[in-house]
């Protein structure tokens, strides 16, 4: 579904990204874990075209997206959940929903259903201001937007962060849910150990290179992972 | 006439001067609030605007309504060719080389007016045209009338454009963050686009209301217009839309009470000692966000 091949990515003169190539085959949770600016948002970033690396290609649903704009390839089906969430503060809940169904001709009744479904604290606080939700409601509210758009590829940033542990559960349990019901799932976590345990594979990121890589269980046992990322 | 009436008499005159630089200061506001641009050649569109009246009208003879729709069309262009020939190859540049290239703007608009039309200032025809209304002994002139009702109208669909249409929301969630806009599917460029187009439409509207009160065209006319528009967006808290509807009628009901007590020389410089005075006191204006940094 998507392959991403030797991509180097830079900030002006700072090198993020020095080939990394993987790939996320359809129906798949993948975990792409590492320490901080290891260089995880960037490849997101890159990934949905906020970015665009110097050279490299990134290919989705055999589309060469590498110079794409980011507002077409959403239109895709390749949804990108920010780091630190990026609601529209200044927004209501239900104007944070309906931007996530910028894409779509209309903003669906069963879309919203659906959504409420799953996030019934949303439902309750549709008209309120999202600035003034919770962490908690407001990851979720990141993610519903999301799905606003039907996408095909979740990529999520960090959804557990800042989160209690009560609701990083929950957060995996409907990760695991989405991917369940058919959407495929890119995770980038500092948390490493849950990220392994839902994900198929996973990639292990160190300062622009990938170091590491296998199912989410073998990653779990290696001894490196154990030591760098699990605290074992 | 009594003090009554000539408090409702020069709060008239200043809700009519008022909803001129509402309607211009919604344009700075509205580029402010989604690229952070002081967009200096705003007020210069005016100029243009109360050209093409004078040139439709005046020139080639042709009726009011003529006029009127040929400025508006042509404020709107001219904004978004403006922001796309000078404003988005700077995209990405420091925002003062997008403020400079705001004041270069200004400037080639002026010099081109003056070597196109000359310098000398042009004889307004009459756009609008029909009985005064006396309230009680309060005379009310038709064109300030016309004006503040004009004016009241097109903010109320702004509003509803900005609140309830798809893509007004859009304009909202760029001017909140770009990059999440895009994340949403929402293209920079066309929104962009939109807003100048928006903002400049405003101008042109602003530019006709004007011509009404004031039939005089001159190529520096839309400076000091445009200043003291700037200054009602600083005081009502640029970037903020409500904000410019606020200060615009605040600045021309002050001016109209300032003059009224007989300080008319004392005019211009009192706007600019609000300026300064909100930039000392509360530079977010009155409606303004706390400014955040973005990381
Ligand atoms: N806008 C930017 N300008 C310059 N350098 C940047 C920028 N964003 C990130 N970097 C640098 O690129 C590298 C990778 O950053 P990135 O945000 O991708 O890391 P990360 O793995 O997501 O880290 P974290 O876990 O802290 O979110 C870091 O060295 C960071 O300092
Ligand atoms: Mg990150």
């Amino acid at each position: 579904m998507l392959t991403v091949k030797d991509i180097h990515v830079y900030y002006g003169p700072i090198h993020a990204i020095k080939g990394v190539s993987f790939e996320v085959n359809d129906g798949e949770i993948v975990a792409l874990i590492g320490a901080n600016g290891a260089g995880k948002s960037t490849i997101l970033k890159t990934v949905s075209g906020l970015l665009h690396p110097k050279t490299g290609s990134i290919e989705f649903n055999g589309e060469d997206i590498t110079k794409v704009e980011p507002h077409r390839i959403v239109k895709k089906g390749l949804a990108h959940v920010p780091e630190g969430r990026r609601i529209f503060l200044r927004m209501t809940v239900m104007e944070n929903l309906e931007m996530g169904a910028f894409t779509q001709k209309s903003v669906r009744e069963e879309d919203l259903e659906r959504i409420f479904e799953r996030f019934p604290r949303l439902k309750e606080r549709r008209k309120q201001i999202a600035g003034t939700l919770s962490g908690g409601e407001q990851q979720m509210l990141a993610i519903g937007r999301a799905l606003m758009s039907h996408p095909k590829l979740l990529m999520l940033d960090e959804p557990s962060m800042g989160l209690a542990p009560i609701l990083v559960e929950q957060i995996f349990e409907i990760i695991k849910e989405l991917n369940d019901s058919g959407t495929t799932i890119l995770l980038v976590e500092q948390n490493a150990g849950m990220a392994l345990e839902i994900a198929d594979r996973a990639y292990v990121l160190e300062t622009g290179n990938i170091t590491l890589s296998g199912t989410g269980a073998e990653l779990m046992c290696s001894e490196e992972v154990r030591k760098a990322y699990l605290g074992a | 006439m009594s003090v009554l009436s000539m408090i409702v008499s020069q709060l008239i005159n200043g809700l009519q001067s008022g909803s001129v630089y509402a309607l211009i200061a919604l344009g700075y506001s509205m580029v402010y609030g989604i690229i952070m641009l002081l967009n200096f050649a705003h007020g210069d569109i005016i100029m243009v605007g109360a050209y093409i009246v004078w040139v439709t009208m005046s020139v080639l003879g042709l009726p009011p309504a003529v006029g009127i729709i040929a400025a508006v069309a042509g404020c709107t262009l001219l904004g978004v060719i403006i922001e796309k020939v000078a404003y988005t190859p700077l995209r990405k540049s420091p925002r003062l080389s997008l403020l400079i290239t705001a004041i270069g703007v200004s400037f080639f608009l002026q010099n081109i007016a003056q070597l196109i039309i000359g310098a000398g200032s042009k004889t307004m025809p009459a756009i609008v045209s029909g009985p005064n209304l006396y309230i009680g002994s309060v005379n009310l002139s038709f064109v300030a009338i016309v004006t503040i009702v004009v004016s009241l109208i097109s903010m109320a669909i702004l509003t509803i454009l900005v609140q309830k249409t798809k893509m007004g929301k859009a304009m909202r969630a760029v001017s909140e963050d770009m990059g999440t806009a895009q994340l949403m599917g929402i293209s920079v460029n066309k929104t962009i686009s939109f807003t100048f187009a928006i903002g400049s439409a405003l101008a042109g509207i602003g530019a006709v209301l004007y011509s009404c009160a004031y039939p005089q065209a001159s190529p520096t006319m839309g400076s000091m217009l445009g200043l003291k528009a700037f200054v009602a967006a600083v005081l009502g808290g640029i970037g903020s839309i409500p904000g410019a509807m606020i200060g615009g009628f605040a600045i021309g009901i002050l001016e109209a009470f300032v003059s009224a007590v007989g300080l008319s020389v004392w005019k211009d410089g009192v706007v600019f000692a609000i300026l300064i005075l909100v930039l000392l006191i509360k530079p977010t204006g009155i409606m303004g966000r706390e400014i955040k940094e973005k990381v």
